[in-house]
């Protein structure tokens, strides 16, 4: 077959012509009151007292496997929403996401409870992101280790909600962080805990990027953007202002930003 | 690892005219390959890629969800153990709770109103706080159901995993709180003399069934609560009206007895009622199949197979629409 003389360029991740909307109810007008709102829902019309937020516009481009893609842009820009649609996990609009295997977003915050302990919310958040109960055994105390949350003392059996917010975000990156994926994304999450933690961290996310296929990563810090990927898209409005290798496209971006 | 080839040359940027979809133009990044001029869809076809967030078929649906049981249970769990954690009595209000809720209807309803009529002491109370604690089973999980996905939709918006676990577990969740509950309603039943007999065991079938049914509940008020939020409001007034109607505190052949007959028989015959009737008639010396509307049993069943059913199936119907908000 043909793709066999390029053996590594195999896609994982075909964005085509991806539009994806929000809806935000009772959001019309600045008038809040039940009065306006009840002459919005007396008003005929299709979409009653709904605003549409048209936030990624038309994105089309092709990932391919062993590629660390970063998506940068002013906020807003739809970089979020872009991870989430390509995780499958806003509904497109029109166009489509087509992706090889489950892609999966670096972040269990939601799964987790801040009144239940470190150790049930380590089992949790294992489960949320799939992870079996024996493999979340065998990982237990990697991730309890790795978030360094025992080094002052036993904490991992109090409930989070008495935990510093770095140490919360911390063990949040080291549950997020423990299971291996084939498309992986990231968004911001290298900005948390203190500089020793950053370096561990990005190291971490080095492995999960030899392991993973794809790596796509969001953040508004340049450097982490050069240190790590070597292809980025650039989003502006929704819409794909550049699409091409690290340096020319940060180039431009700087210029754009006037930095 | 960085691809070292390709990306000398991706700076060109290529466009090609998509030929199955009508939106125009589609621009690719891509180096010269065999690939060149093949549309999105014939690309992924050919790497066998699949559209992300599609709606996998039913059986994958009931497997995905299958792989997510130790998941579902978890965060049940964890929702029950969270619920209690700031207080000072912590997990004792679990059974506390519906204690207190039985005390507030006797004292309304037993001691002012006497809606009674004529029922023993002793068989009226357990005959009260049964019915309460079963149709707060049904009521809590409907409750929960309403914002299953339109409270959660971080947790949607952020992880990969089969909607129906947000229902179901929030279900399990009011199953393992009536678990603690029933802690209290043995106590009373035995406190006003009925004690233990072999037709106790009746509970659990009995349980299971209502469990289905308020499963399929929970998911069909998820899927119509995720669309339209404003259910959440509205459910409190219906159930409300769905409990008086459904003869927790007053038994309906009594109290509708110059009615017409149609009246009671369709209350008896709604599933809150049905359940409820089911675990008096199991748990109450004095309360025999008399007060039973007939074939009950068979009402129970298949109530729970059509709401579980249906619900399960209307739920997944919308299942790659959830978290659009």
């Amino acid at each position: 077959m043909a793709e066999q003389q390029q053996g590594e360029r195999v896609p994982t991740v075909i964005a085509d012509d991806l539009h994806i909307v929000y809806r935000v109810n009772g959001a019309r007008t600045g008038k809040g009151s039940a009065t306006a709102a009840l002459s919005r829902i007396l008003k005929r019309g299709e979409e009653r007292g709904v605003r549409k937020v048209h936030a990624v516009r038309g994105v089309s481009f092709v990932a391919y496997r062993g590629e660390a893609i970063g998506l940068i842009g002013s906020n807003g820009s739809g970089k979020s929403t872009l991870l989430r649609a390509i995780a499958g996990l806003l509904p497109a609009e029109r166009g489509k996401v087509y992706t090889d295997g489950q892609p999966s977003l670096l972040g269990v915050n939601a799964a987790l409870m801040n009144d239940l302990t470190g150790e049930r919310n380590v089992i949790l958040g294992g489960l949320a992101m799939g992870m079996s109960r024996e493999q979340i055994k065998a990982r237990y105390q990697d991730i309890v280790d790795f978030s360094g949350i025992n080094d002052k003392g036993d904490f991992i059996t109090l409930p989070m909600r008495t935990y510093s917010s770095g140490m919360a975000a911390r063990l949040r990156f080291s549950i997020a962080a423990a299971k291996d994926h084939d498309v992986l994304m990231i968004d911001e999450a290298l900005a948390t805990g203190d500089r020793k933690f950053q370096t561990r961290s990005e190291e971490r996310i080095r492995e999960l990027r030899k392991e993973a296929g794809t790596v796509f990563l969001v953040s508004h810090n340049n450097k982490s953007i050069r240190d790590t990927c070597n292809r980025v898209l650039w989003l502006e409005r929704g819409e794909l202002r550049m699409d091409g290798p690290t340096d020319e496209v940060l180039k431009e971006y700087e210029k754009f930003t006037g930095k | 690892m960085p691809g070292p080839s390709g990306h000398a040359c991706t700076k060109t940027k290529v466009s090609l005219v998509s030929e199955t979809t009508h939106d125009g133009t589609v621009a690719v990044t891509t180096p010269v390959s065999p690939d060149e001029g093949m549309t999105p869809a014939q690309l992924a076809a050919k790497y066998g890629l699949s559209v992300s967030g599609a709606r996998p078929s039913l059986v994958e649906y009931v497997r995905q969800l299958w792989g997510r049981r130790h998941f579902i249970i978890a965060f049940s769990q964890a929702k029950l153990t969270a619920q209690y954690s700031q207080a000072k009595l912590g997990q004792l209000w679990q059974v506390a709770t519906p204690l207190l809720n039985a005390l507030v209807y006797f004292l309304i309803f037993g001691l002012i109103l006497n809606a009674g009529r004529g029922m023993p002491k002793d068989v009226y109370i357990p005959f009260l706080v049964t019915g309460v604690f079963v149709f707060t089973f049904t009521q809590s999980s409907a409750m929960a159901g309403v914002r299953a996905i339109s409270g959660n939709l971080g947790l949607v918006r952020a992880l990969h995993f089969p909607r129906a676990s947000l229902p179901i577990s929030f279900a399990l969740q009011q199953l393992q709180q009536l678990l603690a509950s029933m802690i209290v309603l043995f106590a009373v039943t035995v406190g006003f003399g009925s004690y233990p007999t072999l037709s106790w065991l009746l509970i659990v079938p009995a349980l299971v069934l209502q469990f289905l049914f308020n499963m399929g509940l929970a998911l069909i008020v998820a899927r119509m609560g995720a669309k339209t939020p404003d259910l959440a409001q509205l459910m409190p007034f219906i159930m409300r009206t769905w409990m008086y109607a459904s003869g927790v505190m007053f038994s309906i052949p009594i109290m509708l007895e110059d009615k017409p007959a149609w009246i009671a028989d369709i209350l008896q015959w709604n599933p809150a009622a049905v359940y409820m009737d089911l675990m008096r008639f199991a748990l109450i010396d004095g309360y025999g199949s008399e007060n039973l509307p007939p074939h009950v049993w068979a009402a129970a069943l298949g109530w729970a197979v059509l709401v579980a059913v249906g619900g399960f199936v209307y739920f997944w119907k919308a299942e790659e629409r959830y978290g659009r908000g």
